[in-house]
């Protein structure tokens, strides 16, 4: 019925073959077969199953993610203080937010900053990484885990070891740079507001650039070896067989990566949080929503409205990523 | 075979053995591939180095400096200070139910999407895979209202509600993470071979059966590349526990972190084997699971 789109998984069965080369044969023979079968009957048992399977679920989702989400988006028009009761007000919130509330500003340009360091340096760092890294070559194992560790800790944990280094007085930098004695004048790595943004951004590239990594390696197992074959048969050169023929076959990879790229950076929040509470230069959306809501004063409103603007520019890269899939499932 | 030969020539180079002649790239990739992953490990290596020795030592010679006295005194320091088994506890009580849960929930909506195809299925992918890409700020003020408004029996929650309990934190935490995982599940499951499921199919399997004897074994690896990053990523949360939980004894363990913060004087070796030891289930996780790692990713095909 949909001849294409069932011959995909032939063609890319990358992951069980890496587990059993045995498999790689196997992939010829299947071809033809796939294009049938569609769906087959089902008995009442099976869909009860299935009924209460992938409803919990999708009941989990509906109501935690995207209910709560719509609620946010209508506490945004109120002045709820958490306590009495909400006022419509319009979009009073909207006009402060942007006219009257400085630290907005800044966090957007923060969360911008995040976004361009994360794009043109860490995700090309990772796929860079990935490329060297996907053929056969000795202390391949260990270049790899020493790359993807970072990944693992929390960045919590890094923002209490970028304390560690960049610290004024005793950091490991300064004292590397011998500034730290007398008459000297340390930089002040993290207190200083026009640096520590990015002492922050290095340490969050630190990390993204190992998981971009892992990213890419998943997707360069999956391109087709006689593709690259074909252009070595074509008498294309290893660069040029990576920019024209493997890079822009590992679309959906590319795809993955430029979102949670974006998402990333929307998101990010945990590490300025550890090192100073999102204040004094690294002001970011999540942390005005965070300190909004949770914090003393308790305006739940106004912080939704920020949180709308986040939504906002998550939808933009959602509905892009959507559109996308949509394209590769009609295709 | 000729372009086969060509395209590996390179590789060929490399891997004769210690005699042969090493090409100059070959070097080059090593040292710069050594340089970078040195680069990466220092602060993991210069974070352990430092706990190792007293606070006196460094602030008197830095942090980059030869060693005099090496102990583990930190370590137990932190965790005794932090009440970190506690913590540690804590942390599992969530992280556990919670990864367990999601990569079951994910497992079988993308059974159903991938292998038994049900209408909507396409839609259904799009509103997990989505519903994991929106911030989790958005959905804070919500989901704690929605909590404290959820009444639980005692022995369920001491707070007698959904808020200040472990269930509210696995609950959301299930329901955002289970979007990554059935986009993940869908594509590797998308790629698995269908002549086993059919051959059940043939002896009358049910759904459940084809699910559970048949797809799910052989999705292993794919389970644990994303039981490592999910364990890892629940581990390392910061936010929920802070927003859904307000007893500092149920708190998880990335802010028994906190605990270790002087109110007027950091002791930064203390914070680094503190951080030393928050990080370390993680890693070794990765560690036993790394093997599966990326053959288990299977992100999407890439057809030609």
């Amino acid at each position: 019925m949909r001849p294409k789109a069932d011959l995909e998984p032939a063609v890319t069965a990358g992951a069980p073959a890496a587990a059993a080369p045995a498999a790689a044969p196997d992939q010829g023979r299947r071809r033809p077969r796939a294009a049938r079968r569609r769906i087959r009957r089902l008995t009442t048992r099976d869909r009860l199953v299935i009924t209460v399977l992938l409803g919990l679920p999708l009941l989990f989702t509906f109501v935690l993610v995207w209910a709560t989400t719509l609620a946010s988006i209508g506490l945004s028009f109120t002045n709820w203080d958490g306590i009495g009761s909400a006022k419509f007000i319009g979009i009073d919130n909207y006009k402060e937010l942007f006219t009257n509330y400085p630290p907005f500003a800044t966090a957007i340009w923060h969360n911008l900053l995040w976004l361009g360091f994360l794009a043109l340096i860490a995700t090309p760092l990772g796929l860079l990484f990935a490329v060297l890294l996907d053929r056969k070559i000795r202390f391949g194992r260990f270049y790899q885990s020493a790359l993807y560790l970072p990944v693992v800790l929390s960045l919590a944990v890094i923002g209490f070891i970028s304390q560690l280094i960049f610290a004024r007085d005793d950091g490991i930098l300064n004292t590397v740079l011998g500034t730290t004695g007398q008459g000297q004048h340390p930089v002040d790595w993290i207190g200083d507001p026009h640096i520590n943004i990015w002492v922050v951004l290095v340490m969050a590239g630190w990390r993204h650039a190992g998981y971009v990594m892992v990213l890419y390696l998943a997707g360069l197992k999956g391109v087709d070896p006689s593709l690259k074959e074909a252009a070595a048969i074509d008498g294309a050169n290893a660069r040029q067989t990576f920019f024209r023929v493997v890079f822009p076959v590992m679309r959906p990879v590319n795809i993955i990566v430029g979102v949670i790229t974006v998402i990333e950076a929307l998101r990010a929040f945990d590490i300025v949080y550890a090192i100073n509470g999102g204040t004094n230069g690294l002001e970011l959306l999540s942390v005005l929503i965070t300190d909004n809501i949770i914090g003393e004063a308790s305006r739940i409103g106004f912080g939704s409205a920020i949180a709308v603007v986040l939504l906002l520019i998550s939808v933009g890269c959602i509905v892009a990523y959507c559109m996308t899939e949509l394209r590769e499932e009609k295709s | 075979m000729t372009a086969i030969a060509a395209s590996r020539a390179p590789k060929a180079t490399g891997t004769k053995g210690p005699g042969a002649a090493v090409a100059p790239r070959r070097v080059g990739l090593h040292v710069f591939l050594a340089a970078v992953s040195l680069l990466w490990l220092a602060p993991l290596l210069l974070a352990v180095y430092a706990s190792l020795r007293p606070y006196q030592e460094t602030a008197k010679y830095g942090y980059f400096s030869w060693p005099h006295h090496l102990s583990f005194a930190y370590y137990r320091e932190a965790f005794t200070q932090s009440g970190m088994a506690q913590h540690f506890l804590n942390t599992l009580m969530i992280a556990v139910p919670a990864v367990l849960l999601t990569l079951f929930f994910a497992s079988f909506v993308a059974f159903c999407i991938a292998r038994v195809r049900i209408r909507g299925g396409f839609f259904i992918l799009i509103l997990f895979t989505a519903g994991n890409l929106l911030p989790p700020q958005v959905m804070v003020t919500p989901v704690y209202e929605l909590f404290t408004r959820i009444p639980l029996p005692y022995w369920m929650s001491d707070s007698l509600t959904m808020y200040d309990s472990y269930w509210g934190v696995i609950a959301i935490h299930i329901a955002f993470q289970t979007g990554f995982c059935v986009f993940v599940m869908t594509n590797f499951m998308k790629a698995l071979p269908e002549e086993l499921r059919e051959a059940a199919i043939v002896d009358g399997a049910g759904v459940w059966t084809q699910f559970w004897r048949i797809t799910l074994p052989l999705c292993r690896p794919a389970l644990a590349a994303l039981a490592t990053l999910e364990f890892a990523w629940i581990y390392n949360d910061f936010l929920w526990a802070l927003v859904l939980m307000s007893s500092g004894d149920k708190m998880p363990v990335t802010s028994a972190l906190n605990n270790l913060k002087g109110q007027y004087f950091q002791d930064y070796n203390l914070l680094a084997a503190g951080s030393v030891l928050v990080a370390l289930p993680t890693v070794i996780l990765f560690f036993i699971l790394q093997r599966h790692f990326i053959a288990g990713l299977t992100l999407g095909a890439t057809k030609g």
